[in-house]
Order: C-alpha cells, then sequence, then structure tokens
C-alpha cells in the first residue's frame, strides 16, 4: 500500500492514492497533497473550498458536486476550475483528505 | 497510466430531452477529470443551445422502446409532458442541473461549444437565436480539425 509521509508521520493511502483515514488529514497534510498535484500554494479561496468539502463530507458521507460546490461555496465554476485546474471535484477532495468523490456530476 | 485519455469531442446530434442530457454529462464529467472537451451540436441536437428551446426540451414517449410504453398509450396528451416532468424531478434529485444551467456550467468549466454549419443554413438560424455560450458556427472540417488529437464521441 501507498504511503504518504509528513513530517514524522507515515499515513496510508487508498487505492485511489487519496487519504485511507479521514482523520489523518490536517492542513500540512493539504499543502503537501496540494504540492503533488501541482498546487504549489494553497490561496484562501483553495481553504474555502477545501472547508467546504470536508464539511459536507463530514454530514454526508460524500464530497459536493461541482454544481453544488459552486452554489454553496462561494467560488463560481470558473474559479473553480482556475484552483484546481486538473479536475476541481476530484483534486479538491484528494487535497482535502477526502475519498475520490462518487456522484458523475 | 500511459492511456489516459487527455482529449475528447462529443457530437451532440438529438434534441429530446434523453437525446441531449448523454453528451452533456460527459463533457462536465471529461472537464471534472481535467479533460480537454468541446461540444458540437448538430441537427436537432441544436435545441440544446437555442436559446427559446434549451429549457423547453421533451423525452420521447413514442418512437422510444426504452420508455417501456405502448406507442399508442405514448401518443395520448401529455405523455411526453409527464415523462418529462418525472424525468426533470429524478435529475434534480441527483444535483444534474437544467439545460441551461447545465451548458453555462460545461462552458465556464472550459468546453468550449460549437453549432453546425450545415444545419444552421439548413434552418435558416441567426447568431440571435443562440445562447451566449455558443462559441462559434463551424463546418464538418473545422470540427475534425478541432477534434485532431483526440477522441470523438457521437451522441
Amino acid at each position: 500500500m501507498e504511503t504518504l509521509t509528513i513530517g514524522t508521520k507515515t499515513l496510508a493511502l487508498d487505492a485511489d492514492g487519496n487519504l485511507a483515514n479521514v482523520n489523518d488529514w490536517t492542513e500540512d497534510v493539504a499543502r503537501e497533497l496540494a504540492v503533488q498535484e501541482g498546487i504549489p500554494t494553497l490561496t484562501p479561496q483553495h481553504w474555502t473550498v477545501i472547508n467546504f468539502m470536508r464539511q459536507v463530507f463530514t454530514k454526508e458521507g460524500d464530497a459536493p458536486s461541482i454544481r453544488r460546490l459552486t452554489k454553496e461555496s462561494g467560488v463560481d465554476t470558473k474559479t473553480l476550475y482556475q484552483l484546481f485546474p486538473k479536475g476541481p471535484a476530484k483534486k479538491a477532495a484528494r487535497i482535502a483528505g477526502l475519498p475520490k468523490p462518487k456522484g458523475c456530476i | 497510466m500511459a492511456d489516459a485519455i487527455e482529449k475528447v469531442s462529443i457530437v451532440v446530434s438529438r434534441g429530446s430531452l434523453d437525446g441531449v442530457y448523454p453528451g452533456l454529462i460527459m463533457a462536465n464529467g471529461a472537464r471534472m477529470e481535467g479533460i480537454e472537451a468541446t461540444l458540437f451540436f448538430t441537427f436537432f441536437g441544436l435545441d440544446a443551445v437555442i436559446k427559446k428551446r434549451m429549457n423547453e426540451l421533451k423525452v420521447a414517449t413514442v418512437g422510444n422502446p426504452g420508455m417501456h410504453l405502448p406507442t399508442l398509450l405514448g401518443a395520448l396528451p401529455g405523455m411526453s409532458a409527464f415523462a418529462t416532468s418525472m424525468m426533470k424531478k429524478e435529475m434534480e434529485k441527483i444535483d444534474i442541473p437544467p439545460v441551461g444551467e447545465f451548458i453555462t456550467m460545461i462552458h465556464d468549466a472550459g468546453c468550449e461549444m460549437y453549432a453546425c454549419r450545415a444545419t444552421v443554413d439548413m434552418f435558416h438560424l441567426k447568431p440571435d437565436d443562440f445562447c451566449p455560450e455558443v462559441d462559434g458556427v463551424i463546418s464538418v472540417g473545422q470540427f475534425y480539425e478541432k477534434a485532431a488529437g483526440g477522441q470523438i464521441i457521437f451522441t
């Protein structure tokens, strides 16, 4: 199984390369995963998206769709794709320490 | 992944609700995965980007075996409207937006959208008939140029 090393800690990853355990997530983990995804610095807007995704996941057990992200997080679709150019839902979920989203939209 | 898909060009050729959505969902899904996507609307598929029609598309209840409805029943007045409203309700539940909103969302996601030159000429359509997301009216030849290096999906 693949792992992610943050400082002295080694965290388990799932088959998609996302954190295996949602509770392993810290802001440092997010920064490291973001670098892996080609995002060198997380801006306040990135954090808005990340925190919103974690909030929805905690409540509902799945990450929100792009449509919901757009409608409820306050970050519009265009900006979302600028923040996470290689696919916002999937990449943001990974950085937020969540499993890959299940939905199609 | 050596063979990951990097680019898709999706042709939408049908104008019923069930004819339009698969192409839109695939285009949106491509962008969500970071795949470059282009939509090309042709024949009745153009209804999806015609302002007056895009939010009035209906499910076909006649000549649609997937409906499991005898043809004569499907032809009853109101049947198509009923099936359409049922389908729209179910789609809203799983967060699929109405056509107009979906087109805006997919375009904002960076998917280019084109109308087919031959269809535009055939139906005497004007630039003003289209929603603002349409990036241009292009010929089949131009479509192939834009599709170069990627996969073409016909729906």
